[in-house]
């Protein structure tokens, strides 16, 4: 059966893991490929490094980056973060990257998604949606959260996956980084309307709160960071939590 | 050992290579008849559309070279597909070493493509999971499918039974990414390597 995914994010800045992590068992618990690849021994089912600095200078630094984590790593890995043109998926495809993940820069410009499709295929584009729920409805944002544009979270969703996208990472403002559990009613409209898989990010802080996104949310995977840095929830753990419970999971 | 990586314009293959590295294996990326021809083992990866891929191997005549290769042929994913007789995908004729159509995954409530780690179950003869459980995870991501038919060595299911993996003579095909499915993938890909 096909098992629903867990995915652990790392933020990534001048090619080191931005937030600190309390893996006592690491040397480096900042050096993003140490850290992958401890994820990947330990059930992650993929990984996302996503740049936050995401700056021209730094771009040799993560294509570096993923060369190094590519070499490690012997499960899919995707990389976001101020990816713009062709030319970037490009670079960082022939580096090892399995997929890339991009946001801003299809905002701007939709038929970018159309354009790396046909290059690169769908099953490696993956168009992140930043949402927030302003004024009784939920709208896309862009630059972190901070810029809302004009549109309707659902209508985009319908419009990436029409132009080309292979998944959706929906990422909730209005959760991320409260702990209080996952946006699970946009998520499972989204993931109802939608014949691409959904990842859902944003609030998780229970294990309880994954099999709400799962069951509740519709999602194909979930996406957390600092509960699985900080070895609140250890992955292994929440994925034999999870299959006790009925969700099929890669154990 | 000589493994040649076949070089076409399908998707990139630079998992296959990391994947190839990490179990020390040395590795040739070339279409160069003669140095295919002389390998002891032939990797056929790919990510990619069928019809645009084996327009591409027209060109350079592989699609005659591959199907008459004798050492161990691994092809991967869209590899896989162009080893069969005919895809859906594009109304694409492909190499026909393995007796079967491709076709399209069809469902109204169950998402395509198939993404994720699915398990495959071995079928028959299958020399590629020796040492492996009979169920065990792999990572796939794909709109069309092989049918279950007689050379079929593992399935999967996903909206129906279909051909996770195929073997005959001295060809060996998976429709999944063994080089970015964990361990499993690796212990298939070197017992590949060890045929």
């Amino acid at each position: 059966m096909l098992t629903k995914r867990i995915i652990p994010c790392l933020d990534i800045k001048e090619g080191r893991t931005v937030k600190g992590t309390n893996f006592v068992d690491l040397r480096d618990a900042g050096d993003p490929v140490e850290l992958g690849a401890f994820y990947a021994e330990n059930g992650a089912d993929e990984l996302v490094f996503l740049d936050i600095t995401a700056t021209i200078d730094n771009r040799k630094t993560l294509v570096e980056l993923v060369k190094q984590v590519a070499r490690q790593v012997n499960i899919p890995f995707t990389v976001g973060g101020g990816i713009g043109s062709i030319e970037d998926v490009s670079a960082l495809l022939n580096a090892g990257a399995d997929k890339v993940s991009i946001n801003s820069s299809v905002v701007r410009r939709p038929g970018l998604i159309d354009e790396l499709a046909l290059q690169f295929g769908s099953q490696c584009i993956i168009v992140a949606i930043d949402t927030r729920f302003v004024d009784g409805a939920d709208w896309v944002h862009t630059h972190g959260g901070r810029n809302i544009t004009a549109l309707k979270t659902l209508e985009w969703a319908k419009e990436v996956e029409q132009r080309g996208a292979g998944e959706i990472l929906l990422t909730s403002m209005d959760t991320d980084g409260t702990k209080a559990g996952f946006t699970n009613t946009l998520t499972a409209e989204i993931s109802t309307h939608a014949s691409i898989p959904i990842i859902a990010s944003g609030g998780a802080g229970t294990m309880e709160d994954f099999f709400d996104v799962f069951t509740l949310g519709k999602a194909d995977a979930g996406l957390a960071a600092s509960i699985f840095h900080f070895k609140e929830i250890e992955i292994n753990a929440l994925k034999n939590y999870l299959a006790e419970k009925g969700i099929p999971m890669r154990i | 050992m000589n493994i040649a990586i076949i070089k076409y314009n399908a998707g990139n293959v630079a998992s296959v290579m990391y994947a190839l590295d990490r179990i020390g294996a040395k590795y040739t990326w070339t279409d160069d008849e003669k140095v295919i021809q002389s390998a002891d083992k032939v990797i056929f990866p790919g990510v990619g559309e069928a019809s645009t891929a084996m327009a591409y191997l027209k060109e350079k005549k592989l699609d005659q070279l591959i199907p008459t290769l004798k050492q161990p042929v691994l092809a991967t994913c869209i590899g896989m597909q162009l080893l069969c007789k005919h895809s859906e995908e594009n109304n694409t004729d492909c190499m026909g070493v393995f007796d079967v159509n491709i076709t399209r995954f069809q469902s109204n409530t169950l998402k395509i493509p198939h993404v994720g780690w699915n398990s495959i179950q071995a079928h028959g003869e299958n020399d590629l999971m020796k040492g492996l459980h009979e169920t065990e995870f792999v990572y796939f991501v794909h709109s069309f499918y092989a049918p279950v038919y007689q050379d079929t060595s593992a399935i999967c299911e996903y909206i129906q039974p279909f051909s996770a993996m195929l073997q005959k003579d001295n060809f060996f095909a998976a429709q999944f990414h063994a080089e970015i499915s964990g361990k499993v993938g690796q212990k298939i890909i070197q017992n590949f390597l060890a045929l």
